[in-house]
């Protein structure tokens, strides 16, 4: 078993069985020193990213799109390698022949995918439409056919939307770093193994046959995946023997993913301080210098930063800004204690700086008290540099998950290769508040959506009575809410297997149904005025609620003030009892998760006034954040806030997204530095879970927003991941803007 | 026991080391023409709170205080004219561990017994003094401020006694608070007191002009821009230099 590729690692259970994890506690190298090391990049670097940077120009000035495949279904082996210029690139391998040409995966939807064309001036070939029109049924499709009436009506009013039925659901991380430890072979065996252990009993039922099924394409596809590495040129029949090989090896397995799946989220998991033993070993034996390291790095993560994928129209306004959430873990403690950081934490946010700010891959640092200051100090600058770092709180998380678990999407924490989740997008909470004053009308098309329950005729509204018909709405809301995405995911299984993802699972997974919601700063301040203060009801002909005229003031969350912050707190648990009440789909655990992503803006324009004050159509607050301008007693009292809503019952995550503006972190960068890194450990052991960071002025995105091209890099941090801001459409940028920046007084 | 603010900061990073809950109190003897919170002047405004419940608040911040070595400071307004609601707050602020600092100008300082009894009080529960010397010359000084200085460095001189650590802050307005040679004076003066720690030059702003407009007070320092960064780097090097 001791293979040659293992030589000078220590062994243990992970030589035996399929066990990244303990390959990496066995084997990391803890770093506690500062950035000093850090090589700048090789001209072979600077080369291939300014070939990168004309290349998204181009992407740009097209309109968005540089190029996209029309006619070959992309699958693992569909496409032969393409470079950007193979004698400098270190990693090598796109999703299709070309870089950032878009491939075409209509497994999800056909119409999606000739929607995607479409919108951007390509039409997809007929005989592929017909194929999967008429003989090769697809996702999109088998959902419509099992929607219930009800089920499209909630929809269409966006009580329930964003929902991964016209997209892929993604958020799967497979582990791509079985594929360098152990090698495709190995990897097969196990899957073999496993297979014959399925149904062995005897009883051949509906989840037997399914396994077994699965395993079989998983097997298939690791197959696959074997044969597009030897069109690279590389035998990954057998594990990495070197660092280069396993950067190679582990980016050949995400790109089979990437080009089998475009599901919203791909994200990477927590690959930096395993190929940081692989860096090591190069560097003790004279095989590696920091330089070639550091190069290594550069241009794993340039690949990543052109991960892409072909998107609807209704996709963009979704998720604005061509996200991939190519989400990478950094950092965290050992469940020992020992600081999981290695000089590679380093080496994979000096990107930052090499290749200068981007989105993707979205950099998410798993922040502890007891990381090394040195550390600490260091995130916080790259985060005063460039707004590009998201920080999730590690000593939340490592209790739930063990210490290899990572991020998928934004917030959405899972054992690596262990677990796996169905994204259930959001309900809107504001909506259904609407819903309960309104007897299950909707408050913009007279709708009738939920039951018609007996609506509010009081003029002024009263707290209990607006709590029990609530609290009516939300159990019919959470209901139909499961029950949705117990058809989405069913078919989705059944249309569009994520096979090389779940193939780098082990066979037993742990699955989550992801609800979520938003809207919930409306709600809490909605409830808090209409307790505190006196909202009186404007209603029209029809008897519906059309807007409240406030008297009196009422406290906001955002202000570290119990008597709304608990109304906030409350209602994560109440929605998270609600869901889970219902039966879900191959007995996922339901999680919820309070995050928007850009789709706060979607959800506001399609709900109405609020008894908060909010006009109808105006946008959310993102994810768990206080209202804009509504948080008026500075950023710490914001965080608190945040900080109080029950991680336990949104296991999924509590996405706040902060921005403040230099000055404010203090006189000088040393300051500026220790301060930033100070709220994150307050924050953070006040429980709060994850924190986005911007740090600049408001003027930087005025005039961005005015000379675009002049800021190809900007980039900044929305609800959950980050984003190109030139990118954005001019309503969402607009959005960012109006949101509070935390000045200095 | 009740103090009268005009609002709070809990993530004050300027006045005083690390993250700081910021008291902005109601109520100023002084009528500063630079000054940028001109609606904490007047005794009447701002709110009643009862200092339990602010503890309470500041209290739930404590973990960003112990990351940051950060703490509370109390500014204005004038804080020391709520002496009695001060000796309260930093004495329970004190019992809690929380490091206590005040942003004061001094100009209320009287030497009266019975005040200095107070202040004694006070300092014993104080870690730091942020003190405004505005203008060394005193007729310049009642001209920028509406009062003379004499009572202030009376006051920096009583702290220098008590050995109280004081930064010195001095905001640079061109013109009038950046002329080479009061500057110069003003670090003799320092030179004199050996217990100053820093000098913060503030560098004048107009961020605060708009609240003149809103009081409807006309703003005496129509046209004056803030300050090059040149100029704010010498007076920073004149008056540091001075430091003991």
């Amino acid at each position: 078993m001791n293979y040659e590729a293992w030589y000078g690692f220590k062994g243990g259970q992970w030589e035996s069985e399929v066990n990244v994890r303990d390959f990496i506690i066995k084997n990391f190298k803890s770093y506690t020193g500062d950035e000093q090391f850090l090589s700048e990049p090789t001209q072979d670097t600077t080369d291939l990213w300014e070939d990168v940077m004309a290349l998204s120009k181009k992407e740009r000035e097209q309109g968005g799109v540089l190029d996209m495949d029309t006619s070959i279904v992309s699958t693992i082996t569909s496409h032969g390698p393409g470079y950007i210029d193979k004698d400098k690139e270190r990693i090598v391998g796109f999703q299709t022949d070309q870089p950032l040409k878009r491939s075409l995966q209509p497994f999800g939807g056909i119409r999606m995918a000739v929607q995607a064309c479409k919108s951007y001036g390509y039409e997809v070939d007929a005989d592929v439409e017909h194929t999967f029109t008429h003989y090769r049924k697809t996702h999109n499709q088998g959902v419509f056919d099992a929607y219930t009436p009800e089920m499209k009506r909630a929809r269409k009013a966006g009580i329930i939307t964003g929902l991964p039925d016209a997209y892929g659901r993604g958020r799967i991380i497979g582990d791509y770093r079985r594929v360098a430890l152990y090698g495709i072979d190995r990897l097969i065996q196990a899957k073999q193994d496993d297979l014959a252990l399925i149904g062995a009993s005897g009883v051949m039922s509906d989840e037997v046959i399914r396994d077994r099924e699965e395993t079989m394409e998983q097997i298939r596809a690791l197959q696959e995946l074997k044969e597009m590495a030897a069109a690279h040129g590389f035998d990954i029949s057998h594990p990495a023997t070197n660092a280069h090989e396993a950067f190679q090896w582990l980016y050949f397995a995400y790109l089979a993913a990437i080009k089998e799946q475009n599901g919203a989220a791909m994200s990477l998991g927590r690959v930096s301080t395993f190929l940081d033993i692989y860096i090591e070993r190069d560097l003790y034996n004279g095989h590696l210098t920091e330089e070639a390291a550091q190069e290594l790095v550069d241009h794993f993560i340039m690949k990543l930063r052109l991960v892409k994928f072909a998107r609807t129209p209704d996709y963009n306004d979704l998720f604005s800004g061509d996200p991939t959430w190519v989400t990478e873990s950094i950092g965290g403690i050992a469940l020992d204690g020992t600081p999981l950081v290695t000089k590679s934490s380093f080496r994979f946010l000096h990107t930052l700086k090499n290749l200068g700010p981007a989105p993707e891959p979205n950099l998410t640092v798993l922040w502890s008290e007891k990381l090394p200051e040195r550390f600490k100090r260091y995130c916080a600058k790259m985060s005063i540099e460039t707004s590009a770092i998201q920080y999730e709180n590690d000593d939340l998380m490592r209790d739930i998950y063990g210490d290899d678990y990572g991020i998928a999407c934004c917030v959405s924490a899972m054992a690596i290769g262990k677990q796996m989740q169905f994204f259930g997008a959001r309900a809107n909470l504001a909506k259904a508040l609407l819903y309960a004053i309104n007897g299950g009308k909707d408050e913009k098309t007279y709708v009738q959506v939920a039951p018609p329950y007996a609506p509010i005729t009081a003029d002024v509204l009263d707290y209990e009575e607006v709590m029990a018909k609530y609290d009516v709405i939300l159990d019919w809301l959470a209901g139909l809410y499961v029950n949705t995405l117990n058809i989405i995911h069913f078919m989705h299984d059944k249309y569009s297997y994520e096979r090389i993802e779940m193939a780098l699972h082990d066979r037993d997974v742990l699955r989550t149904m992801a609800c979520g919601v938003a809207g919930l700063s409306v709600v809490a301040d909605s409830l808090s005025a209409i307790k505190y203060a006196n909202v009186k009801v404007v209603r029209n002909e029809e008897g519906i609620a059309t807007d409240f005229e406030i008297e009196g003031d009422f406290p906001t969350y955002g202000n570290n003030d119990d008597r709304v912050d608990s109304i906030a707190a409350d209602l994560v648990t109440r929605f998270m009892n609600k869901i889970k009440q219902h039966q879900t789909y191959r007995n996922a655990v339901p999680t919820q998760s309070i995050l928007t992503i850009t789709s706060n803006v979607v959800y506001g324009k399609k709900t109405g006034n609020t008894p908060d004050g909010r006009r109808a159509g105006e946008p959310f607050a993102p994810g768990a954040n206080p209202m804009h301008g509504r948080d008026e007693k500075g950023a710490l009292a914001s965080l608190l806030s945040v900080a109080k809503l029950p991680y336990k019952d949104a296991l999924d995550g509590i996405s706040n997204t902060f921005s403040i503006v230099p000055k404010a972190l203090g006189r000088d960068g040393d300051t500026r530095k220790d301060n930033l890194a100070a709220m994150l450990d307050g924050y953070m052991s006040k429980k709060g879970h994850h924190l986005n960071i911007n740090v600049f002025d408001r003027e930087t995105l005025l005039d961005a927003m005015e000379h675009p091209e002049q800021y190809p890099q900007l980039t900044i941090r929305v609800s959950g991941y980050a984003v190109n801001f030139i990118k954005l459409t001019r309503e969402q940028q607009i959005d960012v803007i109006n949101r509070t920046f935390h000045e200095s007084r | 026991m009740q103090a009268r603010i005009h609002s709070v900061e809990t993530c004050g990073t300027l006045d005083g080391p690390g993250l700081r809950y910021i008291i902005f109190m109601q109520g100023c003897l002084l009528r500063c023409q630079f000054c940028h919170n001109p609606d904490t002047w007047k005794m009447s405004d701002g709110r009643l709170v009862e200092l339990d419940e602010l503890i309470t608040d500041i209290e739930s911040y404590m973990p960003f205080y112990k990351a940051s070595n950060g703490g509370v400071t109390v500014s204005g307004g004038e804080p020391l004219l709520q002496i009695k609601s001060l000796i309260y707050l930093f004495k329970a602020l004190k019992k809690k561990g929380i490091h206590t600092a005040i942003d004061t100008s001094g100009g209320c300082f009287p030497s009266s017994p019975a005040f200095i009894e107070q202040l004694d009080e006070l300092m014993t529960v104080t870690d730091l003094v942020l003190l405004d010397l505005k203008q060394i010359k005193t007729d310049k000084h009642k001209n920028l401020t509406g009062m003379t200085n004499t009572h202030i460095l009376e006051f920096a001189t009583y702290l220098a006694r008590k050995k109280v650590p004081v930064w010195i802050r001095h905001v640079l307005v061109p013109g009038i608070s950046d002329i080479d040679e009061d500057l110069h004076e003003l670090g003799q003066f320092i030179e004199t007191l050996d217990n100053v720690e820093k000098i913060d030059v503030l560098p004048y702003h107009k961020l605060g002009v708009y609240k003149w407009e809103a009081l409807g007070y006309e703003y005496p320092l129509e046209g004056v821009e803030p300050p090059e960064e040149d100029r704010v780097q010498n007076a920073q090097e004149i008056l540091t230099s001075y430091i003991k």
